[in-house]
């Protein structure tokens, strides 16, 4: 008799859960009219996001005579957006991500994600569309939602898109007993992400989801800059329970500027020692030759999962985590 | 001493914190999706036995403690330190009151203990899980009693009080569960 434990970690239960939910989602999606896609999971570029790991693999064969690098997909969502502005119309995707460096009780490595995009949705409509799916796969109640400036005012008074915020947000962080994890040389965005993570996630979407939108400029990722105030972008997340489930933007449509934030990203790789990362061309030319205005989202279905039958670790909905792969 | 990232962090791992030799007991990543990473961990602090909560950000290094167990066998006390002795290199190492602390009173001499060291210096002292120790003072227990109620209180040879059936006097040698300070057996 062997030792090593060869047997799932999530139980019947949450495996039959998950094809049910999965279910529930394709309906969900059919009755809608968004086309179900697959893109691929590895590529020949990954992403230049400072704060994620492209796990990379090499690939050779006739064609390619010298091993080449291809980075396992952290979201399918540059080649999502290579269909869209090919005319693919509203589409989704259920698939396999993978970020490495990233493992806890509510992170693996590879995860499961539902991607999906709306042409002519602003951010606000794909939250109610977000809003809809939620109440269906997890019986919940309608999401409430605030700003992230609300979000910060509320919990801890801080205005987080004031520059000068920073000394007060710090000695918070400090008197909570954050002191280990920063100073004064870290960025304003760097102390508003653990104060995110730490202070405010675990208040906030307690009864019920709780969206949070307009995110600071600064943390835009791939969203539009609002017209209105400069300082914030049209990002937005989701969070429940303690959990953030989703990730939103009413998308960049603008290659140049595209291509600016991804220079961006590099230099500040550079500046942390992190390798520079191929920028995705494919991506580039796709939005240079116009994609449609539309607003997508990522929605994490592992911890999804973890919601809908009460886990509080996710290998108890993964049949076998990065520990037992 | 080396010092370990934050990826390195697993329970049981000694890190210093604080100037003090700390134990790992817990340790979570917590990270937005698109945000910088932390490493929240729970640390027990050798010394003073205190458990707090630390947060690093993910990818620093902290120092580690040089702390490490032996198994040493107990001699004698001479009031001031506690003698033990290494039953094979035949090495012998003093354990101040500080690195004793309440254990003293399971201390039997001959028996086995797990003894931290930290830098080559003792900070605590883990008895056997049970001892075997003789009762100098209880009262006399009434004759026939054998079930025992609440029992009564006794006092041992290195006067540690623990409660005792009636039946068990003075003399007697018990075995005890030093982990809770309850009364396992008589020994024969």
């Amino acid at each position: 008799m062997s030792s090593i434990e060869w047997r799932p970690t999530a139980g019947w239960q949450a495996i039959k859960e998950r094809a049910e939910m999965q279910q529930c989602i394709r309906a969900f999606f059919a009755k809608r009219d968004v086309l179900e896609v697959e893109t691929p999971i590895l590529a020949r570029a990954g992403v230049t996001d400072v704060h994620l790991h492209n796990a990379v693999t090499r690939l050779q064969g006739p064609g390619m005579p010298q091993p080449q690098n291809f980075y396992l997909q952290t979201s399918p969502e540059y080649a999502m957006k290579r269909l869209l502005a090919a005319g693919s119309g509203p589409i989704f995707q259920i698939c396999k991500v993978v970020r490495d460096d990233e493992i806890s009780r509510r992170h693996n490595p590879e995860f499961s994600m539902l991607e999906w995009y709306r042409p002519g949705f602003d951010d606000y409509a794909l939250m109610a569309e977000l809003n809809l799916l939620i109440q269906q796969v997890l019986g919940c109640e309608s999401a409430e939602c605030l700003t992230y400036q609300q979000a910060f005012i509320q919990t801890l008074n801080i205005d987080p898109l004031d520059i000068a915020a920073k000394p007060n947000l710090l000695s918070i962080l400090q008197k909570q007993g954050f002191a280990d994890a920063v100073s004064e040389s870290d960025s304003l965005d760097t102390l508003l992400q653990l104060a995110m993570s730490v202070l405010i996630e675990p208040v906030i979407g307690q009864q019920r989801p709780c969206f949070v939108s307009h995110f600071p400029a600064s943390q835009a990722a791939l969203a539009r800059i609002s017209k209105q105030d400069m300082r914030v972008s049209h990002r937005f997340e989701l969070f429940y329970k303690g959990l953030e489930l989703a990730n939103g933007f009413w998308e960049l449509a603008d290659a140049e500027q595209q291509r600016q934030r991804f220079r961006d990203d590099n230099r500040q790789r550079k500046a942390m020692g992190l390798p520079v990362q191929p920028i995705d061309e494919h991506l580039l030319a796709a939005l240079a030759s116009g994609l449609p205005d539309c607003s997508g989202v990522a929605v994490g279905l592992d911890r999804l999962l973890m919601l809908r039958v009460g886990a509080t670790d996710i290998a108890e909905v993964l049949t076998f985590p990065v520990g037992s792969a | 001493m080396a010092n370990f990232s934050t990826n390195e962090f697993k329970s049981g791992l000694k890190i210093m914190q604080d100037g003090e030799p700390c134990v790992i007991l817990e340790n979570e990543m917590v990270k937005p999706g698109k945000g910088q990473a932390f490493s929240r961990v729970r640390i027990r602090k050798l010394l003073s036995g205190k458990v707090v909560e630390k947060t690093f950000k993910s990818g620093d290094s902290v120092e580690g403690a040089d702390v490490v167990d032996v198994e040493l066998a107990y001699l004698y006390s001479d009031g001031e330190f506690w003698h033990f002795m290494n039953n094979e290199s035949f090495e012998q190492i003093a354990a101040d009151d500080a690195a004793v602390g309440d254990n003293k009173k399971w201390l039997v001499e001959q028996d086995v203990c797990t003894i931290t060291l930290w830098n080559g210096k003792p900070i605590n002292v883990a008895p056997p899980n049970f001892v075997e120790l003789e009762i100098t003072e209880t009262d006399p227990g009434l004759k026939g009693d054998t079930a025992g109620t609440g029992g009564k209180p006794a006092t041992l040879v290195t006067g540690a009080v623990v409660r005792v059936p009636l039946f068990v006097q003075i003399g007697e040698v018990i075995k005890v569960d030093t982990r809770s300070g309850e009364y396992v057996s008589r020994v024969k």
